[in-house]
Order: C-alpha cells, then structure tokens, then sequence
C-alpha cells in the first residue's frame, strides 16, 4: 500500500478557491480546486485513492476523494453528487468562491505492486470518482503495465458520467472498457445488466492481475465472487471503502471497522482484511 | 493539607462533590470542602446516595462522570474561520486554555481507562493538540476503592480496585488517616512537602487487606481476553435482538463510559454571518447520525448500534489498542435507564459458544 500522510492535518483547513465547475450528471458536479496560499498548492501531494475532507463555509467538512491526476500540479479535482447538506452547499458554488480543503487523507490504491500486472477496475456509481485517478496514472506509465480493463456499472443509464473519457480510453490498445446499466434507455450503446455480468468478457489473465473495487458494498461483494471465481488471487483483489468519516485523522470513531479506523488504515484495503465483516449488516 | 498543599502549588482542586444528585469531580471552593459520609447505592438502571456510616471521605465508588470530561472535553472549538465581504476564509486554530488542576479521588477503573484515553488521543505521531493540552495539565491524587458499588466488577478487568500505576499519589484511606504514596516526581515533590510521618508496616498491609477484600466483594465479571473471539463468532446471535428490544438508544452508556472517544464535529456560524466554528462534541454510536452514509444508514436498527457499541469495546479495541475497551467501572449499568447489564449480556452472548 502506498504512505500514510507525513503529517495529519487535523485542521485548520487551508483556504481554497473553486477554479473551475462541471456539471457531470443532474446530481454530480466536479470542482477543480486550487489552494491560496501557493506554496502549498506547489507541495500539495496525493497518491491516487486518498481523499480529502472539504469544508463548506458554516455547514461542515465532508470527505472527497481525489479524481484529478496525480501529476497536475495547479489544481485538485472532486467529483461529488449532491445529496447531503454539505454536498448541495458545494453544488451552488461557482468559479472564484471559497471554501476550505484538508488532507490528503488514508491509504490508497497499491500502485507500486502493480508493475507488470494487468490492471482491472470494477467501479459502481459514483465508485468511478476514487479510481479515476488510477487510470491516469497507468496510462501516463503504459509500459510499466500490462492490459487494463475498466469496468463501471451503474443503476439508470443517466447516471453514467465521463461518457468521452470511456469512449476515448475504449480505442486505446490494450485496454478494454465494459459498462453496464441496470437500465438502460435510449440509444445506450453497452450492456444492459448487472455488473457481474460484464466479468465473462473480461479479458485479463487473472494470475498476473490486479484488481480494484470501488462502489456499493452489494456489488463489491458480487464483484469478488466473480473475481475470485476467475482465481484473482485474495491478495491482490483491493477495495475502496467508506462510512461517516469526521475527523479524517482515526479520533472521531464513526468509521471504526473490525481493527481498523477507515480514514486512516484504508479507505483502500485489501479484500482479505475486510471480508468477513463485509459480510455482516451493520458494521 | 493535601488539597492545601496543592492549591498553594496553584492548581485548581477538583475533587467530589454532588451535583444532580450523584457523585462528580466537581471543582473545590476551599481545602476542606471534600465532603465526609457520601456514598451512593447502584444498581442495574439505579443511582441513589446514601450515607457511609463510618462517615469516610471516599467511601463511594464511581459516580456518572470522573476524570475524562476533564482530559476531552464534551464540547470545544477546533478551530474558527472568519469570512470577509469578498468572501475570503480565514482560518485560525483554537486550542483551550488549560489551568494545572489537581483531581483528587480518582479510582483505578478511571486511570486505566486515562491511559486507553491517551492511547486513543496522543498516539505516535498524532498527539491531539487539544486533548494534550488539558491532560498535560492534569496532576491526579488517586484513591483506592474500598467500597466498590454492586455494578462494579474492576477486578475481573484488573484494573482495580488498587490503584497501581498512572497516579501522582494514591491514596488508601483507613479508619484512622490515610496512607500516601507518591507514583511520579511531582507527586513525591507534594508528599516530600507535607512532612507527613512514615506509615506502619500494619497500616500499609491493612491497606493491601482493604482492596483484597474490595476485589472480592465484587460479583460482577467479565472474561479476559478471549472475549474478541468469542463475541465475533456471535455476530448473529439472537441475544442482539433481544437486548436491542430493551434498548433505548439514549447513549447514557457512552457518555459516562470512561473510555468512548467518539466525538462529532459540527459547525456553529455566527449570527452575524462573519465567523464560524468548528466545534467538536461527544457523540455516540447509539446516534441515529453516527453511521449516517450519503444518503443511508449503516446502522439503522438499534440492534446493529449495540452490537456495534459492544463489539467496539470488548473486541475491536484488542486489535486497535492492544487490550479491551472495558475497565470494569460499572457506570453503563447502572445509567442505562432500563438496566441493561452489560456483565450479562456478554455473558449471554458468549455462552453458547462452546455448543456445536
């Protein structure tokens, strides 16, 4: 797993200022951010799958995960879906407002295992936000990796976003992308189903492969069956995870999972550390 | 004198007193305000004050809250952010003022779970301005429990009833004075100060006599160590349905638990728009908002928050803090407005667990 955070930044937050906003779906924008103070925008760091606790002027922080790409130094991107009281704040600001970011936050994504394996991403809904980041990363080192398979699913045809960006990385060699939704609508060109389904026309040698998880825990759990099925080994089937998340830095206690604080000993683990408490509602 | 000594080295006195009928750490107006004769009955949902004919000054055992408002805090400023008319943030830390205070009767059962406090708060690395700050200031007069309540069972968890590390002084009150001991430099700094004559090999051992027969005055216990296990291998037992029937969801069991940390954190905006502060409070897993996700509920029945409460504490801290979360001070049982015992419903819960 990569680093923890050299320092916790358990707050104040930094001042940041929205510099640009796309409206993605009819409930999901992305803000581009860029810290004030430029020193630390220039030393600011993440590695992919760690996230960021983003605070609303006089509502509250939620966490975010990091979308934007590893290398890019003026700006950190937030994919978001507005639906709670902090996120629908987000929703209404415009470029040149303000609002505060800590962190990078967590572990993320094992991307110094992966060399010379093929790389498959199974994400659902939203779940595409965390992993996004991976994408770039193999792609901008494409010798370094073997095929990469992009796997997204989501509940209404509607709610796929990046549409070009799936359309783009689908024409580039070695790389399959595979979409499903569980309904479909007029003129979806790719399946119409469950993303378990899509795991048969994966192509991937499933010894020499790294696989990534990011969405409802319903269909992470479906998503190792398969996986598994496939013979993935245990140990390199990795998975995002998430609960109420306050302080970012394991003290406030609500995402407290089995040994772990999921803030800070995740939000990525691996499935065998996870597994059985997966299992069980309520946890 | 002890008291005095303390309150000329400039620390405030904390020390018990009643408030809303029960036994607290409260802060002392003057050297002599320690209260002698009180003492509390307790039982599973039950709190009652009495008074301890031997007429004592620590003849009571645990009341609803002790050391651990005083190291983290229930509520406090994080940090304040200022917005000016173009919309600018400025953001500034908080951290508390924290005057030396001296707490004078703290058990055993509240050291121990002190020491799971900063284990939690000032871990490697992650030291918590905020709950530095006040427990640094902290200098602490142990007591051993010689009369422990019916819902206490410290000894099972060996944490009590003697106090045997953590302290700056403890102290074992007998029928005719009191033995000193000083656990830390400073202390022995204030036992050195108040000239006190050297105690008798018979006092010393009626000392030790006293909290063995604390210990054994005890009828509530909880198993060791094995107890992570044993409950994990229970996560579907039908007792969680059972005792989640009974429950109320009020958190009273968190909040005077010695040892839950979790606390939320919650914005509070200025009337007049320009600031805001970023304030956090003491939360509790039996919360409807504590497993709040985007949109649902990780917890939504109260059967996943008690699990959740118990299996945190008696299983999940061994992995997280190397030892279990529980220091055996009883205060969950008897605050838990229906009286739900937690002796019992562990118990009840790991019995099955040898059957096939």
């Amino acid at each position: 797993m990569n680093d923890a955070p050299d320092a916790l930044d358990v707050g104040p937050p930094h001042a940041a200022t929205v510099v640009t906003r796309t409206q993605e779906s009819p409930t999901i924008f992305t803000l581009r951010l860029r810290l004030d103070d430029p020193a630390a925008q220039a030393a600011y760091r993440f590695a992919p799958g760690q996230f960021n606790m983003l605070y609303l002027y006089g509502v509250g922080e939620v966490p975010i995960s990091i979308m934007s790409d590893p290398e890019e130094r003026d700006g950190i991107g937030h994919t978001i879906r507005a639906i709670g009281r902090v996120t629908q704040g987000l929703a209404a600001l415009q470029p040149g407002d303000r609002i505060g970011l800590r962190g990078p936050f967590g572990r993320g994504w094992p991307l110094q295992e992966m060399g010379g394996c093929d790389v498959v991403l199974v994400t659902g809904g939203l779940g595409c936000a965390p992993v996004v980041s991976v994408i770039h990363y193999v792609l901008r080192r494409r010798e370094r990796f073997g095929k990469l398979v992009i796997i997204q699913g989501v509940k209404h045809a509607e709610d796929l976003i990046w549409r070009e960006q799936y359309d783009r990385w689908a024409k580039l060699p070695n790389t399959q992308v595979l979409v499903a939704a569980s309904e479909g609508g007029a003129l979806w060109p790719w399946h119409v189903g469950r993303v378990t389904d899509l795991f048969s026309l994966a192509r991937f040698n499933p010894k020499r492969a790294v696989a990534m998880m990011c969405g409802p825990e319903g269909m992470m759990r479906s998503a190792a069956d398969s996986l598994l099925a496939h013979r993935l080994p245990e140990s390199n089937l990795y998975l995002s995870m998430e609960r109420n998340m306050q302080c970012a830095v394991g003290r406030c206690g609500h995402c407290q999972f089995g040994s772990a604080f999921i803030c800070r000993d995740g939000p990525v683990f691996n499935w065998g550390t996870v597994k059985t408490l997966l299992g069980h509602r309520g946890f | 004198m002890l008291v005095n000594q303390l309150m000329q080295q400039g620390y405030q006195c904390f020390g018990p007193g009643v408030e809303n009928g029960a036994i607290v750490l409260h802060e002392l107006a003057t050297p002599d305000a320690i209260p002698r004769g009180l003492q509390a009955v307790q039982s599973p949902g039950r709190y009652q004050l009495t008074q301890d004919p031997e007429q004592r000054y620590f003849a009571w055992a645990n009341g609803p809250q002790a050391i651990k408002p005083l190291a983290f805090a229930p509520t406090e400023s994080l940090w304040r952010v200022a917005r000016d008319a173009t919309g600018t943030l400025q953001f500034a830390a908080v951290l508390p003022a924290a005057p030396k205070r001296a707490l004078i009767g703290v058990r055993a059962c509240d050291l121990a779970a002190l020491a799971l406090q900063d284990a939690h708060f000032l871990s490697a690395g992650a030291r918590d301005a905020h709950y530095a700050q006040r427990r640094d200031a902290l200098f602490l007069v142990a007591v051993q429990c010689a009369a422990p309540a019916a819902t206490c069972f410290c000894a099972s968890t060996g944490d009590g009833p003697t106090p045997t590390t953590g302290y700056d002084i403890a102290l074992a009150e007998l029928t005719d004075g009191f033995v000193a001991e000083a656990g830390s430099a400073r202390g022995q700094q204030v036992v050195d100060a108040l000239r006190l004559s050297p105690a008798l090999a018979q006092h010393i051992d009626d000392a030790r006599k006293q909290g063995e027969v604390a210990a054994t005055a005890q009828t509530r216990r909880l198993p060791g160590r094995k107890l992570r296990d044993a409950l994990m291998s229970q996560l579907e037992h039908p007792r969680w349905d059972a005792v989640a029937a009974r429950c109320l969801a009020c958190g009273n069991c968190t909040a005077v638990c010695p040892t839950c940390f979790c606390h939320a954190e919650v914005d509070q905006p200025a009337l007049s728009g320009e600031s805001s502060a970023h304030v956090r409070e003491w939360d509790s897993c039996f919360g409807e908002s504590h497993g709040h996700l985007h949109g649902f509920n990780v917890r939504p029945d109260i059967r996943s928050r008690y699990r959740q409460w118990l299996t945190h504490k008696l299983a999940g801290w061994h992995d997280q803090f190397g030892r279990s979360g529980c220091t055996g001070c009883g205060r969950c049982i008897a605050w838990c407005p229906v009286g739900i015992d937690l002796t019992e419903e562990v118990a009840a819960l790991t019995a099955r667990e040898a059957m096939p």
